[in-house]
């Protein structure tokens, strides 16, 4: 198996850890809960996403759990401005903050909350199941570039998490680029069903889901190595990765580091289980490793 | 990887639903789900919301009416439908003298414990009689001491006065389920004794993966999770927390108790 050299890592203007990062929505919801996966070895962790209102979240069910991945519409369910108290004990660390808005103010809006407390911002554009919210933003390149640009604006790092539920994910790159982005994030989740045959319903009560985990890992790596062709800045890739060799693998699509999310939800540990197969003192430089494929 | 076990929720049947008290119904379904006192389940509530119960038995619910979702289980009744997502969480540690404390609906995870034959004495609590859970149940299988708020039956207070008159050094263990303030006040309790690290509480926070992975459940300084890492946690670990304190209501902010 390929291994990389061990050492600081910075990304899209925020230095991390090491090169895996907790994704967003997965046990962030409190700060005590962030500093539990930074202990447990992320590199960096990113937010629950943060809105301009508290929500309460869709109605349950809310989660299923699949044989490959999980199934949510989680609706957004977040404290709003109170958020800045849970993650002020976390000032200095390699902490991002996900934020969510209808228009480009709602977005400079909540990132001016947190200016100055956190290490970096990463916008929503792409939660695929809350009205109004998310995708309607995220599938238009000239919402993306505005909203982006409003808080890009901020001089703080600004990263741009995608949906995976468009035509050509590059045209939305590009936008996210041209709007100051620092990187890049790819994806968020497949917009998905399942339905119960005992109940003869859609098994979530949003009726409508994202889907993540094992299931979505080559539409991940498709995405990066897309993104990764047509962009300048870096990706940072997400979707089903949990294990070091798929670590490697989205860098060689192009990725410069990776979010982690449903591979939790089998181990909590699962940052230190990968870190100790995924650096050796004498492995590679990732230099070597990222963005191999396009190669030849 | 290793894979993810597919657990969809399970559909299951209501075969009866047995009146305990007002405000306490017990759900009977046409399902077993083999699991420890004190694990919980996922329960869906077609067309209106998921909320965890624990189980009082492989295949009953206890229900208290509390909000919308409790209330539209009241509607139901023999022939309709849920969906069950679990076990989940962790359970009570086994001991062989265990004393249990229960306050009003928090008597539903602590039956089966009892029928599982290890509990020496069970102190019962809850607002007045009428509101007493599992009495004649709890009887059969372990020593039952009451208490009500209203002095109805039994003691008439709190029913952690009933502890003063317990030699708590007798039990291995002790398990409480109940009101978190009522909880909290056990906790002062043991810990003015030194017996915290042998105490063990089931937790209520908000809930809405169940799985481990959503962070809605999450407590403070540990981060841990009441879905996973509990919803039983140890007195020691709970002494320096928000327990008693405050906790998060849907939408993640804190609410103080
Ligand atoms: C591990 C665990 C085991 C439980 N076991 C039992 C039991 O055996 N019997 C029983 O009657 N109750 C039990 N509860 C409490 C039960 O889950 C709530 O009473 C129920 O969710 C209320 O839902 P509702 O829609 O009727 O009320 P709502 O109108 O939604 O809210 C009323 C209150 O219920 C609580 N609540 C609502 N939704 C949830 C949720 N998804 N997760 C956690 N709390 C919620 C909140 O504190 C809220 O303020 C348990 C809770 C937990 C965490
Ligand atoms: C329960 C759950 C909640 C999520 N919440 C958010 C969120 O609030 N904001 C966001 O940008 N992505 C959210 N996501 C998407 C993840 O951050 C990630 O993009 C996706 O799950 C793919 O990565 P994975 O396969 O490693 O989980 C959530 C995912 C899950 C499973
Ligand atoms: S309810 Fe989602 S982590 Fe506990």
């Amino acid at each position: 198996m390929v291994s990389i050299r061990p050492g600081p890592v910075t990304v899209g203007g925020v230095a991390l850890d090491n090169h895996l990062l907790l994704a967003a929505g997965i046990l962030g919801t409190t700060g005590s809960s962030l500093n539990r996966m930074l202990s447990l070895g992320a590199g960096g962790v990113v937010t629950k996403s943060i809105g301009p209102y508290p929500k309460d979240g869709h109605a349950g069910p809310c989660l299923a759990v699949l044989d490959d991945g999980i199934l949510n519409a989680m609706g957004l369910p977040n404290p709003s401005k109170e958020f800045v108290d849970e993650v002020a004990p976390l000032i200095k660390k390699p902490v991002m903050v996900s934020i969510f808005g209808g228009n480009p103010a709602e977005f400079a809006r909540v990132a001016g909350w947190f200016e100055g407390k956190v290490a970096g911002f990463e916008l929503n554009l792409s939660c695929p199941h809350a009205e109004g919210y998310g995708a309607a933003i995220g599938t238009d390149p000239g919402l993306v570039e505005a909203c982006t640009r409003a808080v890009s604006a901020t001089g703080v790092p600004t990263w741009v998490k995608l949906t995976p539920n468009v035509t050509d994910i590059t045209s939305i790159g590009k936008a996210a680029e041209r709007g100051g982005a620092s990187a890049i994030v790819a994806i968020n989740t497949v917009r998905a069903m399942r339905i119960s045959t005992g109940l003869r319903r859609p098994v979530l009560g949003n009726r409508y889901g994202g889907l993540s985990g094992s299931a979505v890992f080559p539409v991940a790596v498709r995405c990066v190595y897309e993104l990764y062709e047509s962009c300048k800045i870096p990706i940072i890739g997400c979707g089903g990765v949990s294990s070091a060799d798929n670590v490697i693998e989205m860098m060689m699509a192009g990725a410069s580091a990776v979010e982690i999310g449903s591979a939790v939800l089998n181990n909590v540990k699962i940052f230190e289980t990968i870190k100790s197969d995924l650096y050796k003192k004498d492995g590679l430089s990732p230099k070597e490793i990222i963005g191999c494929a396009h190669h030849g | 990887m290793p894979t993810m076990d597919d657990s969809l929720s399970v559909p299951v049947t209501i075969l009866r639903v047995r009146k305990e008290t007002s405000l306490i119904r017990t759900f009977v379904l046409d399902r077993s789900f083999p699991f420890s006192p004190g694990q919980f389940v996922m329960v869906w509530v077609p067309g209106i919301d998921e909320i965890p119960m624990a189980l009082s038995s492989e295949n009953t619910i206890t229900v208290q009416k509390a909000g919308d979702a409790t209330t539209a289980m009241f509607a139901l009744g023999a022939g309709d439908k849920l969906g069950i997502r679990g076990p989940f969480g962790n359970g009570f540690t086994k001991g062989e003298k265990v004393l249990a404390i229960a306050g009003g609906v928090g008597a539903a995870p602590l039956l089966p414990l009892a029928r599982a034959d290890c509990v020496m004495t069970l102190l019962l609590g809850a607002k007045t009689e009428s509101e007493l859970l599992f009495v004649d149940q709890l009887d059969e299988c372990t020593d039952v001491f009451i208490a009500t708020d209203d002095g109805s039956l039994g003691f008439g207070g709190f029913v952690t006065a009933l502890m003063d008159d317990l030699n708590l050094g007798v039990y291995d263990r002790i398990a409480v389920c109940g009101p978190e303030m009522m909880m909290r006040a056990v906790l002062a309790k043991v810990e003015e004794k030194g017996i915290a690290h042998k105490t063990e509480f089931s937790l209520h926070r908000y809930m809405k993966c169940g799985s481990g992975i959503c962070g809605s459940c999450c407590i403070d300084p540990s981060g841990l999770r009441v879905c996973r890492d509990g919803p039983v946690f140890s007195g020691d670990l709970l002494l320096k927390s928000e327990f008693g304190h405050y906790m998060r209501d849907a939408s993640g902010r804190k609410k103080n108790l």
